[in-house]
């Protein structure tokens, strides 16, 4: 399972994001948008949208920290808990 | 059927929440997010307790309480009506139906809306109500500002070292902002300021590409990327119900923190309560389910 969180370093839901996959004990690659100007574009093409955060799970694209389709996301994913 | 029903989970929605988990009450929160205005909030300094804390820090500090007691949660669901029915309250959102005997209204203030066409199209394709979320993403960009508070200013601040150029699009005749931010702004060279102006359209293909804005009389375009609305707050108070408010749209309670409508408390930033602070809007909260409790409790007796 590929998890991706786009981020920026001062957004609140990023870091409710981040913590939510840390206290889970989740794998996740952290992309700070704000720094990356490439991943950015990335995101706004897998999004349609330029809100932050967004979160890629094997693919499936969650716009904002909703944890209810996270959870939805990662069921459908195989499990590979660290 | 629940005892109880919270709609909110900032500082009053949780704090309801608690005091609802140590009643043994059987109640469900629902909200859009946890923590609401707080999660903003970058400096606290006036929680009694903490010297000093972030909002951000201050909201994990609620939900570590909170995740001590099992708390039914419905997160991301927007609550489009309450309606009493006989002694049952059926609240409606956008996603399902709940009924319970009591509900406590916490659902706080939101970013106002400009309320022009293309706000709605282009929300997260160039319209934007948190500069400290999205302001990055916005690098290079020519990019406006709505507002003429110390939001405002402190947005612009923010998409300083970001945007290439800024407009800040006041509608009143001057800043109502500490002069402090002011000075930054005039000295920068970076932003152009507009104001009495109002903004009347926002245009575009798949994203934004601009606006259209009127000052004295003439309109005009600017080709921003990006806007920032920066226009304060409003009550969450949108939904539909028989509970009475204010000239301002807050919901009008009593020092029992009862609405208009028996069974219905509220608490917090909603209300007509005098002071907006987080530590009034956890004390708010903790009044709600108190008088909910009483009120549930009254009733059962009644029916005996």
């Amino acid at each position: 399972m590929s998890i991706k969180v786009y981020s920026t370093a001062t957004c609140p839901f990023c870091t409710m994001a981040k913590n939510y996959f840390k206290k889970n004990n989740i794998t996740f690659e952290d992309i700070d948008v704000g720094n990356d100007a490439v991943q950015a574009q990335e995101m706004i093409r897998k999004s349609g949208q330029m809100g932050v955060p967004v979160i890629d799970i094997d693919g499936a694209i969650i716009i904002g920290f909703d944890q209810q389709a996270i959870e939805k996301a990662l069921k459908a994913a195989p499990a590979e808990k660290k | 059927m629940y005892d109880l029903i919270i709609i909110g989970a900032g500082p009053a929605g949780i704090t309801a929440s608690i005091y609802a988990a140590r009643k043994r009450m059987n109640f469900l929160v629902i909200t859009g997010n946890i923590g609401g205005q707080t999660l903003w909030t970058t400096n606290i300094e006036n929680y009694t307790g903490y010297q000093f804390i972030t909002g951000a820090e201050l909201v994990q500090k609620f939900i570590e309480q909170l995740e001590q007691s099992r708390v039914q949660l419905k997160q991301g669901e927007k609550v489009i009506s309450i309606k009493k029915e006989g002694e049952t309250l059926k609240v409606t959102t956008d996603k399902a139906a709940y009924e319970a005997r009591a509900v406590v209204i916490a659902s706080g203030k939101v970013p106002r809306k400009l309320g022009v066409p293309g706000e709605e199209e282009y929300r997260n394709k160039g319209v934007a109500y948190c500069a400290a979320c999205d302001a990055p993403l916005f690098s290079g960009m020519e990019v406006a500002v709505a507002g003429g508070g110390n939001s405002a200013l402190d947005a612009t601040l923010q998409l300083m070292n970001i945007a290439s150029h800024i407009s800040l699009i006041d509608a009143s005749p001057r800043f109502k902002a500490d002069p402090v931010m002011i000075e930054k702004i005039e000295a920068s060279g970076k932003v152009t300021v507009y104001h009495a102006a109002s903004i009347e359209r926002i245009h575009g293909d798949t994203f934004m590409q601009g606006l259209t804005v009127r000052q004295s009389g003439k309109a005009f375009e600017l080709p921003v990327k990006g806007l920032f609305v920066e226009i304060g707050y409003v009550p969450a108070s949108d939904f539909k119900s028989d509970v009475a408010l204010n000239e301002y749209g807050e919901i009008l309670v009593n020092c029992n923190s009862e609405t208009s409508v028996p069974g219905v408390f509220a608490a917090g930033d909603v209300t007509d309560v005098s002071a907006k602070q987080i530590i009034v809007a956890c004390g708010e909260g903790a009044k709600a389910t108190i008088a909910a409790f009483s009120y549930l409790e009254r009733h059962k007796q009644e029916a005996l």
